[in-house]
C-alpha cells in the first residue's frame, strides 16, 4: 500500500479506522449578490483511530468535532480525501455493504432528549438495530436480546414498555448507549455523550462506557469538550482548531507538557475545583473565534496566537510527526 | 491543606453496583407518565366548552348514523296537506314547502353534511401527509414540485376552485368529494414538511440511518408518528372548513343535489320564506353554526393540551 | 507563585464576612430567611424551595452549586419576584439591602428590578430581543430607570461596553444579536445587568452555555466587576470548577434545602456534607489512576414524593438509621460553616471527617 497511513502502524498496532486527508465543505445558501457561501468545516485532517483505544477529540464549538465524527461513520460523504474502515475505503462500498458495514461502528449523542423517538418505546428502540439487520429469527430471541442490553446498561429489564419521557436524562443515555451496543460494533463514536449530564450522574455514564469498553474490547472516538472528562476516559487526545487538527499525542503527555499554543490555552482555561489554584491572572484567549466562512490564511489561529510571526499568516503549518506526537505550529517542535 | 477527606472518601469500597437505581427512584419518575391521549383526556376534564363540544359532535354524528331510528317519517316523502305546517308535536320543526318533515330532512342532512366534513378531510389528509412528508424528506426536485403545486392551489380561492371543479364534475356529492379533497391537500402537505424537515434534523433520525435503517421505515416509523399532533389539530380545523364550505357550495347550487340533501342546501332552499317561515332557515343554519363552533373550540383545546409536543 | 496572593485576598475576605455577620446587619446585601417556594401542580405540592436562608454581604461573589433541579433558579426566581403560577412564594422574607421584596406590588418590583438587583441567564439569545440592537436594549435598560437622555444613555452603555471587553464598542453598539457570538452576547448581558450599578447581580448558570476559553474570561470579567463596584455577585452553577474559581461563599442546595454552607476555602479543604462530597469526588482528577469514578448513586429525588428523614438518605453512604426517621438541621461547625447533617450534631463528635 502507498498511502500515507498504513493498515497498521510501526509498532503493529491495528488502525481500525482513518481519515486521509479529508475536507468537508459545506454550502450556504446565501444572497444573490455574494453568491453561495462555504463553511470550511474540516479542511485536510488525516487522523487513525487505532484498534481498542479512546481517542478523544478535543476543541471549541463549531470547530467540527460533530463533523468529524460523522465523516468517520458515514453519515456525511466528505467533500474530498479517504475515509477508511478495518482498510476499506468507504466511499468504494455500495448501499448495501455500507448498511451491512454500519453494524460495525455505532454513535452515541449529547442530547438524550432529542437522540431518542419519542414514540417509540424502550424495547422498540432498542430492538431497532436487530430488527433492521434480522440478527434473530424469532420475536422471543430479539427480546431476550433487548432485556440483556438493558440490564448490562443498568435500566430494569422490566421497563421494556415504558417511552423515553418517562426516564430520567441519564436513564435516557444508557438506553442510549445500548441502542448503540446491540450490534456488537467494533467502533462507537461517542459526541458529547455527558455533556448535558450533572457531574454525580455523568461519573455514572462514564464508568459505564469505561467497563463496556473493557468487557467488550469497544474502540471509542470520544468528543468532548470537557478536559477533565477526556484526561479521564482517553488513551490519546487531538485538538482542533476551525476545522484543522493542532496536535495529537498521548493524554498524559499532552496535559503534562502541551506543545501547541491553542492547547495551552485550552487546558489553562480549565476552571480547576480548587480554590487554591486560583490565579490573580490567567492568559486568557484574546480575541474572537475566526468565522470558518472566511478561515484565516496561514495558520489558522494566528489571529490569536501570542506566538504568531509573519509565516505564521503565510504559510500552512503542516503536521509535524516525533514518535507519538504531532504538532502543527510553525514554531514549535513536537 | 488540601482535600484530605475526599481522598480518604476516595479509598473506601466504591459502590458495588453502578447499575440499577433503586426501584422508588424510578417509580418516582414515572409521575410523568402522560401520553399524548392523556393530555386530551385531561384537557376534557378541565375544559368545559371543550368537553361539552365533543358531546356535541358525537351526538350529531349518532343521530346522522341513526336517522331512521329517530323518526318515524321518510326524508323524502311528501305531504301536500303538510305544506309549511308551522311547528307542532307531529312536525317539531314543522314541515317544508313539499311538506316533507323539517326535523327528518335535517336528521338525514346531518349524514351529508358529516360525511363531507369527515371523507373528503380525511382523503385530503392521507394525500397531503404523504406528499408532505416525501416533500421534506427527500428535499430537491420532489420537493420543489410538490411544494409548487401547494402554492397554486393555495394562491387560488378554495371555494372557488371548488367551484370550478365541482361544476365541471356537473354537481352533486360525488363532485363535492373530490372538489374538497382537491384543494384541502395542500394545507396539510405544508404543514407535515415543515414538521419533516424539522424531524429530519433531530438526533433520533440520525440514529436510525447510522443503524442502517431504510428510508422508507425512517419515514413513516419515525417522522409521521411525530407528526400526529399536527395531524389531529389540521383535522379539527379542516372539518368544520369542508362543513362551511360544502354548505357555500350548496347554497350556491352546486352542492348536494335535491331530492338528497344538507344542512347548506336546506338553507339554500329555504331562504324565500325566510321572512314568512323563518324556522326552515335558521335551523339548519343554527346546526351548521353549532357544529362548526364544536370543532373550532374542541380544536382549540386539544391544540392547547398538545403544545408542548408541537413546540418540540 | 498567584496562588498565595489570591489565599490572602481570599482571606481578607473570610474575615470580612464574619465581622459582617456578628457586627451589624446593614452591611448585608441581601438576607433571605427561611424562603418557600412551592409549585401547586395538578399532581400535587412540588416544595422547589424548601425553607432557604441565605446571606449575601457587601462586595462578594456567593456561589450556589447542586444538581439540577434542586431549586437554585426557582431561589433566583423568588428574589426578583418572578415566580409565576403555579408557583408561589408560601413563606419567609427576602430583604434587598434593608427593603422586604415577598408581597412587593408588581410596578414596585418593576422598578426594583434592573435597579437594584438584576439578573443574567443562560442563554443570553432568548434574553434579547432579536430584532432591536443590543445598544439600544442596554440603553433601555438605563433609562427606564434614571432621568437621562439618549445621547447620555448611549455615552453610557458605550462606556459599559468598553469595562465588559467588547471590542469596537461603538461599532457594537448598532449590532443586532443574532451578529454576535455567544461570548460577546454574555457580555452584553453582564453589560445590562451592570449599567445600572445594582446592588446584586443573580448569574443563573452564565458560563454553561460557553466553551471553557470563553468560560474564562466571562468568569474573570465578573469578578473584576465585583471588586470594582460594589455590587454583590449570587453565582449559580452546577459546576464545582466554577465555584472554586470565583466564589467567596458557598452554599450547597439539594432538593430544595441548603445542605452545607461555608466560605469556599473552608468548604473544599474541610468537606463535611456526604452529598458536597460525593459531587467533588464525582469530577474525574488527574492524578487518579484509570480507575472507575466515584458516583453518587441513584438520583436527584422527585420532589412531590421526598424520602422520609434526610433527604439525602436514599443516597447517602453514611445514613444511619435516624437519618430515615427525622430531618437534620443546620448544624454549625464553626468557621462559618453549616451543615445539614446528623453525623455533625452536636456531641456527634464532628462526624467522618475529623
Ligand atoms: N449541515 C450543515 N450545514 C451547514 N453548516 C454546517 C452543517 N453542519 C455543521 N456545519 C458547520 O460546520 C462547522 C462545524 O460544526 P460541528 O462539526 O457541529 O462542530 P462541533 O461539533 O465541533 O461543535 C460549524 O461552523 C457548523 O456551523
Ligand atoms: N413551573 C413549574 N411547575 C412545577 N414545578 C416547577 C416549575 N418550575 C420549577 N419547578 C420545580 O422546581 C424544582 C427546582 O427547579 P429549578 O430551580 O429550576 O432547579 P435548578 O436547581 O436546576 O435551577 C424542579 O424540581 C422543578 O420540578
Ligand atoms: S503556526 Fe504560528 S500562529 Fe499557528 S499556532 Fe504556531 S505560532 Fe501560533
Ligand atoms: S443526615 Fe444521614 S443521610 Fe443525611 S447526609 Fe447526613 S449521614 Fe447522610
Ligand atoms: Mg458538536
Ligand atoms: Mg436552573
Amino acid at each position: 500500500m502507498n498511502n500515507p497511513i498504513n493498515h497498521v502502524n510501526h509498532e503493529g498496532r491495528k488502525v481500525l479506522a482513518a481519515a486521509e486527508n479529508v475536507v468537508k465543505e459545506f454550502k450556504l445558501s446565501g444572497n444573490i449578490r455574494r453568491g453561495d457561501l462555504v463553511v470550511h468545516a474540516i479542511t485536510d485532517v488525516s487522523l487513525n483511530i487505532y484498534e481498542g483505544e479512546t481517542l478523544a477529540m478535543v476543541g471549541e464549538s463549531g470547530c467540527g468535532k460533530s463533523t468529524m465524527g460523522r465523516l468517520f461513520l458515514r453519515l456525511l460523504e466528505p467533500t474530498a480525501g479517504t475515509v477508511r474502515f478495518e482498510g476499506r475505503n468507504l466511499a468504494d462500498l455500495g448501499e448495501e455493504e455500507l448498511r451491512h458495514l454500519r453494524k460495525q461502528m455505532q454513535i452515541i449523542f449529547q442530547d438524550p432528549y432529542a437522540s431518542l423517538n419519542p414514540r417509540m418505546t424502550v424495547a422498540q428502540i432498542i430492538a431497532e438495530p436487530l430488527n433492521t439487520h434480522q440478527v434473530y429469527g424469532s420475536h422471543k430471541e430479539t427480546e431476550a436480546r433487548v432485556k440483556e442490553l438493558m440490564k448490562k446498561v443498568g435500566i430494569r429489564p422490566e421497563f421494556t414498555n415504558r417511552y423515553p419521557h418517562q426516564f430520567s436524562g441519564g436513564q435516557r443515555q444508557r438506553i442510549g448507549i445500548a441502542r448503540a451496543l446491540a450490534l456488537n460494533p467494533k467502533l462507537i463514536v461517542c459526541d458529547e455523550p455527558v455533556s448535558a449530564l450533572d457531574v454525580s450522574i455523568q461519573a455514572q455514564i462514564l464508568n459505564l462506557l469505561h467497563d463496556l469498553q473493557k468487557e467488550m474490547g469497544l474502540t471509542y472516538l470520544f468528543i468532548s469538550h470537557d478536559l477533565s472528562v477526556v484526561r479521564y476516559i482517553s488513551d490519546r487526545i487531538c485538538v482542533m482548531f476551525l476545522g484543522k487538527l493542532c496536535e495529537v499525542g498521548p493524554t498524559e503527555e499532552i496535559f503534562r507538557e502541551p506543545k501547541h499554543p491553542y492547547t495551552r490555552f485550552l487546558l489553562e482555561a480549565v476552571p480547576k475545583p480548587n480554590p487554591h489554584l486560583r490565579k490573580e491572572q490567567k492568559a486568557f484567549l484574546t480575541g474572537e473565534m475566526p468565522s470558518p466562512v472566511k478561515p484565516p490564511s496561514g495558520c489558522r489561529f494566528h489571529t490569536r496566537c501570542p506566538l504568531a510571526t509573519e509565516r505564521c499568516s503565510q504559510e500552512v503549518p503542516v503536521l509535524r510527526t516525533m514518535a507519538e506526537r504531532q504538532v502543527a505550529c510553525h514554531m514549535v517542535n513536537p | 491543606m488540601q482535600n484530605s477527606d475526599i481522598l480518604t472518601l476516595n479509598n473506601q469500597s466504591l459502590p458495588p453496583d453502578l447499575g440499577l437505581p433503586p426501584a422508588e427512584d424510578i417509580d418516582a419518575e414515572l409521575l410523568d407518565n402522560e401520553t399524548m391521549w392523556d393530555r386530551i383526556k385531561i384537557m376534557l376534564r378541565k375544559n368545559k366548552l371543550a368537553a361539552a363540544s365533543f358531546v356535541v359532535i358525537v351526538l350529531m354524528c349518532l343521530a346522522a348514523a341513526f336517522a331512521p331510528f329517530l323518526t318515524p317519517y321518510e326524508p323524502n316523502k311528501t305531504s301536500l296537506k303538510d305544506r309549511l305546517a308551522p311547528p307542532s308535536r307531529e312536525h317539531i320543526l314543522g314541515c317544508d314547502e313539499l311538506g316533507r318533515d323539517h326535523f327528518t330532512r335535517m336528521l338525514y342532512g346531518t349524514r351529508v353534511s358529516v360525511m363531507i366534513g369527515l371523507l373528503p378531510t380525511s382523503v385530503a389528509m392521507i394525500i397531503g401527509t404523504v406528499l408532505g412528508l416525501m416533500a421534506g424528506f427527500y428535499g430537491g426536485k420532489i420537493d420543489f414540485v410538490i411544494m409548487r403545486l401547494a402554492d397554486v392551489v393555495l394562491a387560488f380561492p378554495s371555494l372557488l376552485l371548488a367551484m370550478v371543479v365541482s361544476y365541471t364534475l356537473k354537481g352533486g356529492i360525488i363532485s363535492i368529494f373530490l372538489a374538497l379533497a382537491a384543494v384541502k391537500w395542500a394545507r396539510t402537505a405544508r404543514v407535515i414538511r415543515a414538521q419533516t424537515l424539522s424531524m429530519k434534523e433531530k438526533e433520533f433520525v440520525e440514529a436510525a440511518r447510522s443503524l442502517g435503517v431504510k428510508k422508507s421505515t425512517i419515514m413513516f416509523r419515525h417522522i409521521l408518528p411525530n407528526c400526529l399532533p399536527n395531524l389531529i389539530v389540521l383535522l379539527t380545523l379542516n372539518i368544520p372548513e369542508s362543513i362551511l364550505d360544502e354548505a357555500s357550495l350548496s347554497f350556491l347550487g352546486i352542492g348536494a343535489q335535491p331530492p338528497s340533501t344538507s344542512w347548506g342546501l336546506m338553507v339554500f332552499r329555504c331562504k324565500p320564506f325566510l321572512f314568512e317561515y323563518p324556522w326552515l332557515a335558521i335551523a339548519p343554519g343554527v346546526a351548521i353554526l353549532i357544529f362548526v363552533l364544536a370543532f373550532n373550540f374542541l380544536g382549540d383545546g386539544v391544540r392547547d393540551a398538545l403544545d408542548p409536543y408541537l413546540k418540540d | 507563585m498567584m496562588t498565595n496572593l489570591a489565599a490572602n485576598r481570599a482571606a481578607d475576605r473570610i474575615t470580612d464576612i464574619e465581622s459582617g455577620i456578628q457586627g451589624a446587619a446593614a452591611q448585608e446585601m441581601l438576607v433571605i430567611k427561611d424562603l418557600k417556594t412551592h409549585f401547586f401542580t395538578q399532581k400535587g405540592v412540588v416544595p422547589a424551595v424548601d425553607g432557604v436562608s441565605i446571606r449575601i454581604p457587601e462586595k462578594q461573589v456567593m456561589g450556589i452549586v447542586g444538581e439540577s433541579g434542586c431549586g437554585k433558579s426557582v431561589t433566583a426566581m423568588s428574589i426578583l419576584q418572578l415566580i409565576s403560577r403555579p408557583g408561589r412564594i408560601v413563606g419567609g422574607s427576602i430583604m434587598l439591602d434593608g427593603e422586604e421584596l415577598v408581597g412587593k406590588s408588581v410596578r414596585a418590583m418593576r422598578d426594583i428590578r434592573g435597579d437594584k438587583v438584576s439578573v443574567i441567564f443562560q442563554e443570553p439569545m432568548t434574553s434579547l430581543n432579536p430584532v432591536y440592537t443590543v445598544g439600544r436594549q442596554v440603553s433601555e435598560a438605563i433609562t427606564v430607570h434614571r432621568h437621562v437622555g439618549k445621547q447620555e444613555a448611549r455615552q453610557q452603555v458605550i462606556e459599559m461596553f468598553k469595562a465588559v471587553g467588547i471590542p469596537e464598542a461603538e461599532r457594537r453598539f448598532s449590532s443586532f444579536p443574532h451578529q454576535l457570538s455567544g461570548g460577546l452576547r454574555q457580555r452584553v448581558m453582564i453589560a445590562m445587568a451592570m449599567v445600572c450599578q445594582p446592588k446584586l447581580m443573580i448569574a443563573d448558570e452564565p458560563t454553561t452555555a460557553l466553551d471553557v476559553t470563553i468560560e474564562a474570561q466571562i468568569l474573570h470579567l465578573m469578578r473584576r466587576l465585583e471588586e470594582k463596584s460594589n455590587t454583590s455577585i449570587m453565582l449559580i452553577t452546577h459546576n464545582m470548577g466554577v465555584v472554586a474559581e470565583i466564589c467567596d461563599f458557598v452554599y450547597v442546595m439539594y432538593a430544595g434545602k441548603v445542605m452545607e454552607q461555608a466560605p469556599v476555602f473552608e468548604l473544599f479543604d474541610h468537606t463535611k456534607h456526604p452529598y458536597t462530597k460525593g459531587l467533588l469526588n464525582s469530577i474525574p482528577k488527574p492524578t487518579e489512576e484509570k480507575q472507575r469514578l466515584y458516583n453518587i448513586k441513584g438520583m436527584v429525588p422527585n420532589l412531590l414524593r421526598l424520602p422520609k428523614g434526610c433527604r439525602f438518605s436514599p443516597r447517602c453512604e453514611y445514613a444511619m438509621p435516624e437519618c430515615r426517621e427525622s430531618e437534620p438541621e443546620l448544624y454549625d461547625c464553626g468557621k462559618n460553616h453549616k451543615v445539614r447533617c446528623f453525623l455533625y450534631q452536636k456531641g456527634q463528635g464532628g462526624g467522618a471527617d475529623e
